[in-house]
C-alpha cells in the first residue's frame, strides 16, 4: 500500500477521471466534426433534406466524434474490435447492409414505367457517365485506380452502392465516400435544377410524353427474373446488389408473398437504414476524416453528380434526334438517370410543372430513375470486376 | 408416404456425401513438395525432413481431418489426418505443411511414411470415403534442398525450385510472392487517364441495359399480341390476325382502361385495394372505452 493521504487519493482519482472525459481529450478536429453532425441534423429537421438519411448520419457523426481516451482500452470506439459499435459497423465494413437495402428498394420499386417504355433504360445507362468522368478526374488528382473507382461511384447517386464498392476497393476512404454520397443525394434538389435549366430550351421543357401503356402482371413478374439473369450474366460481380434488388422486386410483384414484400420494404429497410446511417456517420472520426483526401472526395463527388445529371439530360436530347415527333422524350427526365430514387424523378416532375402546369413527368421520370439503380449497380460490378 | 420420405432421405444423404467429396476435390491441392531436406525448412521439433504443402484454393475455410495422405497407389489410407485438431481447418486461400518423417506420434502434421530421394515419389490425397482421389502428383528425382512446386498456387503446371533467382522455395506460403496488385498496377500503367476504363465500363453498362431493353421490347410485344388476341377471341372473332396497330389500340389504352374502371367503380360502388390507387375510407370515430382518454388517466386516490 502506498502512503497516500485521503486527499491525495481523491485528487488522483478526480485527475484520472478528468483524463477520461471528452473535455480533456477534445481537439479542434473533434469540434469541427461535431459541428458537421449538428449541421446535418439541422438540414434534416429544419430544411427537410432527406431526413431519413441525414438524421441517422448526423447523429452517428456526433456518436463517432465524442472525444475519449483511446489508449484506455474501453472498447467503445467504432474501430475497436469487439465494441458494440464495431459489431454494428460490420454490416458496413463487410458490405452486407447495402444488399439488404437493395432488397428493400426492390420490394418498394414499381418498375412499370420502365417495362412500359424499355428504351428509358438507356437514359439510366447514360447517367453513369458521371461515375467514369469522376474516375478520370480522380486519377488526374493522383488517386490510385482502386481508390478512384471507389470515389467515382458517388456519381451513381446511390448510397448503398457507394458503401458496398468502397468497402471492397478502398475501405480507408469509405467514411468520406459514404457521407459525401448521402450528402449529395440529399442536395439533389439544389444541384440538379440549374443544370437542367441550363441544358434545355423552353420548347424542350414543355414536350408532352405519350402516356405509358398498361403493363400486365406477367410482365411485372418476368422483369425481375429476366433482369437478374441478363444483368448478372454480363456482370456477375454485381450479384449481391442486383440479386437482392430483383429478388425484392419479385417478392413485390409475384402476388403471393405480400407479407415478405411488406417486411422487406418497411421493417427490414427501416432497421438497416437506421444501422447503416448511424454507423456510417460514426465511422467519420475526426482523426481519419479531416484530411486532404476528404476534401478531394467531396469535390469529386459534387463534380460526379453534375456530370451524371448533365449526361442524362444531354443523352435524351441526342436520343430525340432519332425518335419520331410523337415519341419524343422530355429532356427534363434525363436527370433522373442518377439513382436517387425517387427524389430526382420528383425534380423532373416539379420542373416540368413549372413550365407547363399540365405536364406531369413523374411516372416517365421513374423509368430512367429505376434504370439508374440497375445501371449504377452494374457500374459498381464492372469496377469491382476490373479493380478488386 | 414413408417410402417417399425414405427416398428423400437417401437422396439428401447421397447429395451431402457427393457435395462433401466434391468440396475437397478441386479445392484442396498438393502445392509444393520437398523430398530431400538438408538445409531447408525445420519442423517444430527442430528436425529437417521431407515436407508436403497442401493448399486450400477456396474462398472459404476447408476442413481436412479424416482425409488420407499416401505415397502408395495400392494403399490409399496410409496416413489418416487425425480428427479433433483445430489446425486441420485451413483458412481460405491458405496452406498447411505435412512433414513426411514417418513419425505420426509427433502430431497431426507428421505422416506415417517417408519419401525416398533416390527414386520418383507418387503422392496422393484421398477423401474420407477412401475412394475419391482429391489430388496426386508424381515427384521426379530431385537434388537436395530443391522443391517441386506448382508455378502458382493451384496452377496445373509444375516446376523444380532451388531458391535461386525467382524460383523461391515457399513452404506454408504462396508459391508466387506478390508485393502489388497486378490488376491495379496494370490500370495505373496502361490507363493513366482512365479513358480505357470509361470506354469499357460504359460499353458494358450500355450493353447490359440495352440487352434488357431489347428483351423487354420483345416480351412486351409478345404479351401485347397475346392480350389483343385473347380479347378479340373473347369478343367472338375467330382466328384473329392481330396487327401491331391493333395491339397498341387494345393494349396501349391506359385512359380507356382507367375510364372503364372509373365507370365500374361509380356504378357498382366497388372498392378495391391495389397499389397506386388512392383509397379514401371514411374514418369512423366510434366511442370505445379502449380509446377513451379518461381511462388512461391515473385516478387520484382519495384520502
Amino acid at each position: 500500500m502506498t502512503d497516500l493521504s485521503f486527499g491525495d487519493f481523491l485528487w488522483q482519482n478526480v485527475q484520472q477521471f478528468w483524463h477520461f472525459t471528452g473535455f480533456y481529450n477534445a481537439t479542434w478536429q473533434h469540434l469541427v466534426m461535431l459541428a458537421v453532425g449538428l449541421f446535418f441534423i439541422w438540414l434534416a429537421i429544419k430544411k427537410d433534406f432527406e431526413p431519413m438519411l441525414l438524421v441517422p448520419i448526423g447523429f452517428g457523426i456526433l456518436i463517432g466524434n465524442i472525444p475519449f481516451n483511446t489508449g484506455a482500452g474501453l472498447e467503445i470506439g467504432i474501430y475497436e474490435e469487439g465494441s458494440v459499435l464495431n459489431i454494428l459497423y460490420n454490416g458496413v465494413s463487410a458490405g452486407w447492409y447495402p444488399p439488404l437495402i437493395f432488397l428493400g428498394i426492390g420490394a418498394m420499386t414499381d418498375f412499370t414505367a420502365l417495362i412500359a417504355n424499355p428504351k428509358l433504360m438507356l437514359v439510366g445507362a447514360s447517367a453513369q457517365f458521371g461515375i467514369f468522368g469522376a474516375y478520370m478526374v480522380a486519377l488526374a488528382l493522383g488517386f490510385a485506380p482502386d481508390q478512384a473507382g471507389a470515389i467515382a461511384i458517388i456519381g451513381g447517386a446511390d448510397g448503398p452502392t457507394a458503401i458496398f464498392l468502397s468497402s471492397k476497393l478502398a475501405p480507408n476512404l469509405m467514411g468520406a465516400i459514404a457521407v459525401s454520397a448521402y450528402s449529395y443525394m440529399a442536395l439533389v434538389p439544389v444541384i440538379q435544377p440549374p443544370i437542367m435549366r441550363l441544358l434545355t430550351t423552353h420548347k424542350e421543357r414543355i414536350i408532352k410524353m405519350k402516356p405509358a401503356r398498361a403493363v400486365s402482371q406477367n410482365e411485372k413478374i418476368i422483369f425481375p427474373i429476366v433482369g437478374l439473369l441478363l444483368t448478372c450474366f454480363v456482370v456477375p460481380s454485381g450479384l449481391p446488389l442486383l440479386g437482392m434488388l430483383f429478388f425484392g422486386n419479385l417478392l413485390r410483384e409475384c402476388g403471393v408473398t405480400t407479407r415478405l414484400a411488406k417486411t422487406a420494404s418497411n421493417a427490414l429497410t427501416d432497421i438497416v437504414t437506421i444501422l447503416l446511417g448511424m454507423t456510417v456517420g460514426a465511422s467519420t472520426q475526426a482523426t481519419t476524416f479531416l484530411t486532404k483526401e476528404t476534401i478531394f472526395i467531396f469535390g469529386l463527388g459534387f463534380m460526379a453528380f453534375i456530370i451524371a445529371s448533365a449526361s442524362g439530360v444531354c443523352f435524351v436530347k441526342l436520343f430525340n434526334l432519332f425518335l419520331p415527333k410523337a415519341k419524343k422524350l422530355n429532356p427534363l427526365i434525363g436527370n433522373a438517370g442518377v439513382s436517387a430514387v425517387p427524389m430526382s424523378a420528383r425534380i423532373s416532375n416539379n420542373l416540368g410543372l413549372e413550365y407547363d402546369p399540365s405536364n406531369y413527368l413523374l411516372m416517365h421520370a421513374m423509368g430512367p430513375n429505376v434504370a439508374g439503380v440497375i445501371g449504377s449497380a452494374v457500374a459498381a460490378g464492372v469496377l469491382l470486376g476490373f479493380l478488386a | 408416404m414413408k417410402k417417399s420420405l425414405l427416398l428423400l432421405a437417401v437422396i439428401l444423404g447421397g447429395c451431402t456425401l457427393l457435395t462433401s467429396a466434391q468440396g475437397r476435390r478441386g479445392s484442396l491441392y498438393i502445392n509444393e513438395v520437398m523430398v530431400s531436406n538438408d538445409s531447408n525448412f525445420i519442423d517444430d521439433f527442430g528436425n529437417r525432413s521431407a515436407w508436403i504443402e497442401l493448399y486450400n484454393s477456396k474462398f472459404a475455410p476447408l476442413e481436412i481431418s479424416n482425409i488420407y495422405i499416401t505415397n502408395d497407389r495400392n494403399n490409399p489410407t496410409k496416413y489418416a489426418v487425425p480428427l479433433g485438431d483445430v489446425n486441420t481447418h485451413i483458412p481460405k486461400r491458405q496452406h498447411v505443411v505435412f512433414y513426411a518423417d514417418g513419425m505420426p506420434s509427433r502430431g497431426t502434421f507428421h505422416t506415417s511414411f517417408v519419401l525416398d530421394p533416390t527414386k520418383e515419389n507418387w503422392i496422393g490425397l484421398y477423401d474420407s470415403d477412401k475412394i475419391t482421389l482429391i489430388d496426386s502428383v508424381l515427384i521426379p528425382i530431385l537434388p537436395g534442398n530443391t522443391s517441386y512446386a506448382r508455378v502458382a498456387d493451384a496452377a496445373d503446371e509444375w516446376q523444380i525450385r532451388n531458391d535461386k533467382g525467382e524460383l523461391y522455395i515457399t513452404p506454408s506460403s504462396s508459391n508466387v510472392i506478390r508485393d502489388k496488385n497486378d490488376k491495379i498496377e496494370m490500370f495505373a500503367e496502361k490507363d493513366e487517364n482512365g479513358f480505357a476504363m470509361t470506354l469499357m465500363a460504359m460499353g458494358i453498362v450500355f450493353s447490359a441495359l440495352l440487352i434488357l431493353c431489347l428483351c423487354f421490347k420483345a416480351i412486351s410485344s409478345i404479351g401485347a399480341g397475346m392480350h389483343a388476341r385473347n380479347k378479340m377471341m373473347a369478343s367472338g372473332v375467330e382466328n384473329p390476325v392481330v396487327t401491331t396497330k391493333e395491339r397498341h389500340e387494345v393494349v396501349d389504352s391506359g385512359e380507356v382502361i382507367a375510364a372503364i374502371v372509373m365507370a365500374l367503380h361509380e356504378h357498382l360502388n366497388a372498392h378495391d385495394e391495389e397499389s397506386h390507387v388512392l383509397t379514401i375510407n371514411k374514418v369512423k370515430r366510434a366511442y370505445s372505452p379502449w380509446s377513451s382518454k379518461i381511462y388512461n388517466m391515473r385516478q387520484i386516490p382519495r384520502h
